[in-house]
């Protein structure tokens, strides 16, 4: 078990980094009433966002990938649970690259 | 039986199948570390620090020895830039939350918990209860899992060939799932996924997810009609 300072600094700033962006939403939102445009806006982020996580994952690594998440979203709209979900995208990507 | 322990016990229950996808996805993540020279005490701390999935595993792919502290700052911060608008409309369904403690709850806000709260919200009042109901199992398996993946290094073999590294990805497609409300997510979700697929291709460092983010919902704006807002 080590500690080095250097690293230490580096997870302290990742930390205080992590932690800024998180308040300032907190403080961002005060006051502003949220109705139309601005609604429907801020009602997509959770899924944008998301979305953009993962899409170099699923679009730009290699067509075992693409395919896997296209088997994996279909079990997620056929509404299984999380748990089959994830096993069946993991399951499809091992045997995607096997034969792929 | 009262209100508290009940809202508790539901957010284990519905963050279980997140917390068992993350224990391979922490071991994964461990793994890496340890083979850019993080000692186990290191990768738990910034497990439990950090707390962010996505950031930690951009960093591990950044990280060289001595760390090159101020642009893992730097690239953490443009990672987590999300958060702030995830905080901006978490925020909005805390009005049952007391003022003192949501700065507290925020610093804790990954992107499982946040998507599970805000779900929640549709459906009842956010309480304190269910959202550390969702936090601390996610806290206590993401450090333990990192840690020990830290612990294990190469001995755990190659994760790729059981498609761990695939998990986190299928996790996110699971949860994604859960804000389809028809053509127009699909929208949303197309835009985000090209734009930040190119994004990745063409910009270097972690634009893409706040490029993604902002096309997403640039579509849904544009889409937008007066006359169906909820």
């Amino acid at each position: 078990m080590s500690l080095d300072l250097i690293t230490l600094l580096a997870i302290a700033g990742m930390a205080l980094a992590t932690y800024a962006t998180r308040l300032s939403g907190l403080y961002l939102m005060r006051g502003v009433t949220m109705t139309g445009r601005i609604k429907t806006a801020l009602d997509a982020l959770p899924p944008a966002i998301l979305m953009a996580v993962i899409a170099p994952t699923i679009l730009a690594t290699g067509i075992a990938e693409t395919i896997a998440a296209a088997i994996t979203a279909a079990a997620a709209l056929l509404r299984l649970p999380l748990v089959v979900v994830i096993l069946i995208g993991v399951v499809s990507v091992v045997l995607l690259r096997m034969v792929l | 039986m009262s209100a508290i322990p009940r809202d508790f016990r539901q957010a284990v229950l519905d963050i279980l199948p997140v917390i068992i996808a993350a224990l391979p996805i922490g071991l994964l993540w461990g793994t890496l570390a340890a083979g850019k020279g993080l000692s186990p005490l290191e990768a738990g701390l910034m497990g439990v620090t950090v707390f962010a999935g996505a950031a930690q595993f951009v960093a591990i792919e950044l990280w060289r020895e001595p760390a090159p502290w101020l642009l893992l700052t730097f690239t953490v911060l443009i990672v987590n830039v999300r958060h702030i608008l995830m905080g901006a409309s978490l925020s909005r369904h805390m009005e049952h939350i007391d003022k003192r403690w949501r700065p507290w709850l925020l610093l804790y806000m990954a992107d499982e918990n946040w998507a599970f709260s805000e779900r929640r919200a549709l459906t009842a009042p956010l309480t304190i209860a269910y959202y550390a109901g969702l936090t601390l199992p996610m806290m206590i398996v993401w450090t333990t899992s990192s840690t020990v993946g830290a612990l294990l290094g190469r001995s755990l073999g190659d994760p790729a060939a059981f498609g761990f590294d695939f998990a986190f990805s299928a996790l996110f497609i699971g949860i994604l799932a859960g804000f389809w409300k028809g053509p127009r997510t699909g929208a949303v979700l197309g835009a985000s996924a090209i734009t930040a697929a190119l994004a990745k291709l063409y910009v270097p460092g972690a634009w893409y997810i706040v490029v993604g983010g902002i096309a997403g919902v640039a579509a849904a704006a544009i889409l937008h009609r007066e006359d169906e807002t909820p």
